[in-house]
């Protein structure tokens, strides 16, 4: 029998340990108890390949963290309480060796403490939950290890300030809002940094999927979380398709189909197919419902518009969000024309809601092209392009307005 | 999102500057180092040389070509930047404002999108 990869093992086990850990000593310690988790996994890193992996690997990093945190309050003397954490570090520690089914959801929700910003959520997650170390998380960020590490600190002192609890004093449920975002912003960042760096190299989507499966895990009932997961398998199953080998983007409409991962679509659907009867959907189970539309359409031509449109419309009144009023646009055109969907851009930007330029310009510029409006629409493609921060996008959107120029 | 705040300087306005305001800048722009370093924002600076020290490598008829001095006809001139990580562009907005040279007149700053990025330390 081959064992597990290491790296998959230790991640797997780092937010249980951390767990176990708060829930003794109190997410108070956050900050002192994520440290220690760390250098557990480091200490695992360096030895088990020598003495072996132990019987139990998460009782063996459970004894190793307690004892570094045992010795960081020691040499903290001017803890004021330092008596007293004492007297508590000599307690046994109850219950370490039960894994309990909520620990995940705890983590995720302290990680996603109200406190910290976005953009530091998601840090803390990819390192108390995922399990990643700060280099891997940096090198997936394109950031320097040194803003990462100050990112993390910062975040832990945060949630030591505002005196948060573990277990918290929260429903399985609360802030699931706010946990979806990190996990779904997680997602679309998602890209591979492929330096042959092994150890380094983190795909920030694959890290998005696990996390929501174990979100899913924990709380199989919601219907959110359910179709939060169905989304991103359902989106990711499209990525063999997305772009050429040489990075180039690929439309929708013109992927080879035949390279979409079969496996995710079907595990997608499943999903969805088992959540849906359970009550109204909500917004991500709507956007998983109109990710499946188009995985079941075996080319561009046979997909179902006008079930796609409905979809967009249910999400619309949902969110009230103008970006899904532009992607209702499309289903539009597609389903009654593109004077259809350009009109309903055009009461769009008139109503003044705030909605990005750039994507305005960029639907409005393939609509303008199935219009027939080429003058229009390279004028359109090339605004979007200019406005875009995505190197990618910017040169499919310039290829787009050059090969117009061409056909003039 | 990675902004670069561009620092642009006015030689002559610098020139013009007290030895007092001069080091005023310096504590300015150390304590904004400090910062935004402790905020987990900050990526990188660089200050540049003069623009008298520039040359300029440019294609004529397809071949490089190169000539002594700045780029740009201007008076004023990109004297270094700083590169920040932040949430938003109103964020990096409120960081380029507490730069010191944001309230001398004659000195700006430009904030600008990175788009692409790699490097040794990344």
């Amino acid at each position: 029998m081959t064992e597990r990869p290491l790296g998959d093992l230790l991640r797997e086990l780092a937010p249980q340990v951390l767990a176990a850990l708060l829930r003794r000593y109190g997410a108070g310690q956050f900050d002192i108890c994520e440290d220690a988790v760390q250098e557990a996994l480091v200490a695992a890193v360096q030895q088990w390949p020598r003495t072996g992996r132990p019987d139990e690997p998460r009782a063996w990093l459970v004894t190793a963290a307690r004892r570094r945190l045992i010795d960081q309050i020691r040499s903290e003397s001017s803890r004021r309480d330092r008596e007293r954490s004492e007297a508590m570090l000599h307690e046994p520690l109850a219950g370490a060796a039960i894994a309990h089914a909520d620990d995940s959801v705890q983590l995720l929700q302290l990680c996603c403490h109200p406190a910290l910003t976005v953009s530091a959520q998601i840090t803390l997650t990819l390192r108390a939950v995922a399990g990643l170390t700060t280099a891997q998380i940096a090198h997936a960020y394109l950031l320097p290890e040194a803003t990462v590490a100050q990112r993390i600190s910062r975040a832990k002192a945060r949630i030591r300030e505002t005196g948060a609890a573990f277990p918290a004093p929260l429903g399985a449920d609360d802030r699931l809002e706010a946990v979806l975002a990190v996990i779904y912003v997680m997602f679309s960042e998602g890209h591979t940094v492929t330096t042959g760096d092994a150890i380094h190299d983190v795909d920030l989507t694959d890290q998005a999927i696990h996390l929501a499966r174990m979100l899913h895990a924990a709380l199989p009932e919601d219907g959110e979380v359910a179709g939060m997961l169905a989304l991103l398998l359902l989106s990711d199953a499209r990525r063999p398709a997305r772009t050429t080998p040489g990075g180039r983007l690929v439309p929708l409409d013109e992927q080879d189909r035949s390279l979409w991962n079969r496996a995710l679509i079907a595990e997608g659907i499943g999903i969805l197919e088992r959540s849906l009867p359970q009550g109204e959907a909500g917004p991500y189970a709507l956007q998983a419902s109109i990710a499946a539309v188009h995985d079941e359409a075996p080319d561009a031509d046979s997909t179902d518009w006008a079930q796609i449109l409905v979809l967009y419309r249910l999400l619309e009144r949902q969110t009230g969000n103008p970006v899904v009023t532009l992607n209702a646009a499309v289903a539009e055109a597609m389903v009654f024309g593109p004077q259809a969907g350009l009109a309903s851009i055009d009461r769009l930007v008139a109503s003044g809601r705030p909605v990005d330029a750039q994507r305005v310009a960029a639907v409005r510029a393939h609509l303008l092209e199935r219009a027939g409006s080429i003058p229009e629409a390279v004028t359109q493609y090339r605004a979007a392009a200019r406005g875009t921060r995505s190197a990618p996008e910017r040169d499919y959107l310039d290829s787009r307005a050059r090969r117009l120029e061409h056909r003039q | 999102m990675k902004y670069l705040i561009l620092m642009q300087v006015d030689p002559d306005v610098l020139a013009g500057l007290s030895e007092a305001q001069m080091s005023a800048i310096g504590d300015g722009h150390e304590k904004f180092m400090a910062a935004i370093t402790e905020t987990g924002e900050f990526l990188s600076t660089n200050a540049l040389g003069d623009a008298s020290q520039s040359s300029v490598v440019r294609s004529r008829g397809g071949v490089p070509e190169v000539v002594d001095g700045p780029f740009a006809e201007s008076k004023e001139f990109m004297g270094g930047y700083y590169l920040v990580d932040v949430e938003s562009k109103e964020r990096a907005i409120e960081l380029a404002k507490q730069i010191p040279d944001a309230s001398i007149d004659g000195l700006a700053l430009e904030i600008r999108p990175v788009m692409f990025s790699a490097g040794v330390d990344m």
